[in-house]
């Protein structure tokens, strides 16, 4: 009788299973996920200090007084410099062009690992799955052997007597083309090929039966139907390549500038984390629209509609 | 016809433009000469005195016990947090619960890294842990991001999963929790253990979560990697690249070892099903239910 009683007042104390299974991964996200964000935002408005930790607190209490202090000045020095803002524009253009050059490389080789055969399939979507789990570092260190001045690209070329002297492509911007788009391109071909598997391919046959040309019906038909796709690999693309941060600082010259090595060297050698911080919630406020295009493709994927 | 051979071409070239730099890498590791464009002969010199390097090899380790804890709770978060995503449909919250899960998959690992920092550093202020930085702070940012894409891949596997199984065992009494640990488990296991592989790759190869949130001393192999690259390419980085690229191939042709043989056993065991079942008199409609697991 007793122990009944404790139970049942055990149980209104312990959270239902439900409550569990919901709670422990939301805590674990929130905690280390999401409430470090507002973290960043608070820290961006402190001022730098030589202190440990390195900045300033922004509020404060004193003679029953709360005082909160809120230095723009961090922001303001964003907005000023032009070395920032030409490190926010080269980073999009350099997320942007790598996208579009993933995507135009990427579909041709997604649509034929989807209209491969069955056993076939498993084998190369393991073969584009393989690189996205070896490091980074390591596939743009195999880049810098190759492009270097005495590497085995201007090695080769020179051996076959089309150039004279060799090329520079390391540490230049075309390297870190190459480089990003050697990285990414197992992250467009992977979902584009989980939806372009799934089409029914009698909507094809039907459109040629009633006389559309492959091209026709392919632009008219397994593009539209791609888009969640489409947009999945792009968004896995272009979003962690505003960010990038080890592909320009070894494959990059001094004329790269992009908002990932800046925060960087703002933190590490400057040892400036306001500013460190202001960067990234700046840098999080631009790519906040393709973060929530993406989670609504993810959602939609997740839940199995199209 | 025409555009199909393209896209054949498209495959074919895409592959060996990822394949061949790594083919490259590896067969530089064994080059005898100290210049590393210079070929002079074979040799396995540079994998001899990587045993030798103390500090690297400690790093291997601390880099190797790292990822081991990251596979097993990124495993069971990123199952759970698929198992809601995929079977709760309706609770408060849970749009954000759905954007927390899956953000992680593509926010800029700088802005992840310097968020997780900040926490530590002010966690450590609060409430005087963690007192410094290390295995625990990188094993906490590194569960973070891989249980998202532990997520993905169980909660592909949950959506594919014939539901019936698991109402079939609740209706015959069965509390959920044991549905859970002996239906579902069992069944997603498979992507369980690609889930887990993958975490432990991932986490073996992060460079900038862990350059963000580890204290003094506590290096991981990626570290002590980009600190000697920064400065150009150099033979023993060969051999190391070429060991991880070895590492990360045997366990990717694990994964597709294991997934193959589960799947193959599963479709023998549907197959003997549908033969015991159509040699009973009774034909059941269920026949076509059976197989649909097979097709997808």
């Amino acid at each position: 009788m007793n122990m009944r009683k404790f139970k049942r007042r055990l149980s209104r104390i312990i959270p239902g299973g439900r409550q569990m299974v919901i709670g422990v991964p939301f805590i674990w996200l929130f905690m280390f996920f999401m409430l470090p964000f507002f973290i960043v935002l608070k820290i961006s408005f402190a001022e730098a200090d030589v202190a440990i930790p390195p900045y300033t607190e922004i509020y404060s209490y004193l003679d029953q007084k709360v005082q909160l202090l809120l230095n723009l000045s961090n922001y303001a020095m964003l907005a000023g410099d032009e070395l920032y803002i030409a490190a926010y524009l080269g980073s999009l253009k350099m997320a942007l062009i790598s996208t579009v050059l993933c995507l135009l490389i990427g579909y041709p080789m997604a649509y034929a690992i989807a209209s491969a055969r069955k056993e076939l399939q498993t084998v190369l979507v393991l073969l584009i799955m393989m690189p996205t789990w070896t490091a980074i570092l390591i596939r743009v260190y195999a880049w810098m052997g190759i492009l270097s001045n005495n590497g085995l690209l201007n090695g080769f070329l020179m051996s076959m007597g089309w150039i004279n002297e060799p090329l520079q492509i390391l540490n230049t911007n075309l390297a870190v083309y190459i480089g990003v788009v050697y990285s990414y391109l197992p992250f467009m071909i992977l979902p584009l090929y989980a939806n372009l598997v799934k089409h029914d391919n009698s909507l094809l046959e039907a459109a040629s039966d009633l006389g559309s040309s492959t091209f026709n019906s392919f632009w008219k038909i397994t593009i539209p139907l791609s888009k969640n796709g489409i947009v999945a690999g792009c968004m896995l693309v272009f979003i962690p390549v505003v960010g990038e941060f080890v592909i320009p600082e070894l494959l990059g010259g001094p004329e790269t500038l992009m908002i990932g090595k800046v925060l960087w060297q703002e933190f590490f050698n400057n040892r400036d984390w306001p500013v460190a911080s202001a960067l990234a919630v700046v840098m999080l406020a631009i790519l906040i629209v393709p973060i929530i295009l993406f989670n609504r493709s993810q959602a939609k994927e997740m839940e199995g509609k199209e | 016809m025409k555009r199909f051979r393209f896209s054949s071409f498209m495959l074919v070239a895409g592959l060996l433009f990822i394949y061949a730099p790594m083919l490259i890498l590896v067969i530089y590791s064994f080059n005898a000469s100290k210049l590393v464009t210079v070929w002079g002969g074979w040799s396995i010199k540079w994998y001899v005195g990587l045993m030798d390097n103390t500090q690297l090899m400690g790093s291997v380790v601390r880099s190797l016990e790292i990822a081991c804890y990251t596979a097993v709770a990124a495993v069971a978060l990123g199952t759970l947090a698929a198992f809601v995503l995929t079977r709760i449909t309706h609770f408060k919250g849970r749009t954000l619960f759905g954007g927390l899960v899956t953000a992680p998959l593509v926010m800029p690992e700088v802005i992840t890294g310097l968020s997780l920092l900040l926490l530590f550093v002010a966690m450590a202020q609060m409430i005087g842990w963690p007192q410094e930085r290390g295995i625990i702070t990188i094993w906490i940012a590194h569960t973070t991001f891989c249980a998202a894409y532990v997520a993905v891949v169980v909660s592909a596997r949950l959506r594919e999963l014939d539901l019936s199984i698991e109402e079939a065992a609740m209706d015959l009494g069965a509390r959920p929790w044991k549905v859970f640990f002996l239906i579902t488990i069992p069944m997603i296991a498979p992507s369980l253990g690609a889930g887990g592989m993958m975490s432990f790759a991932l986490s073996l190869d992060d460079l900038v979560l862990a350059s963000f949130v580890s204290g003094p001393g506590s290096t991981t192999l990626p570290m002590e990697v980009f600190s000697a690259v920064r400065l150009g390419v150099k033979p023993e980085i060969n051999a190391v690249a070429s060991l991880i690229l070895l590492a990360v191939s045997l366990m990717t042709f694990l994964v597709w070892f294991f997934s193959r043989r589960a799947e193959e056993s599963r479709k023998r065991a549907i197959q003997q099903a549908i033969e015991e079942g159509a040699a009973d008199s009774w034909k059941q409609p269920d026949v076509r239910r059976a197989q649909a697991p097979e097709a997808a």
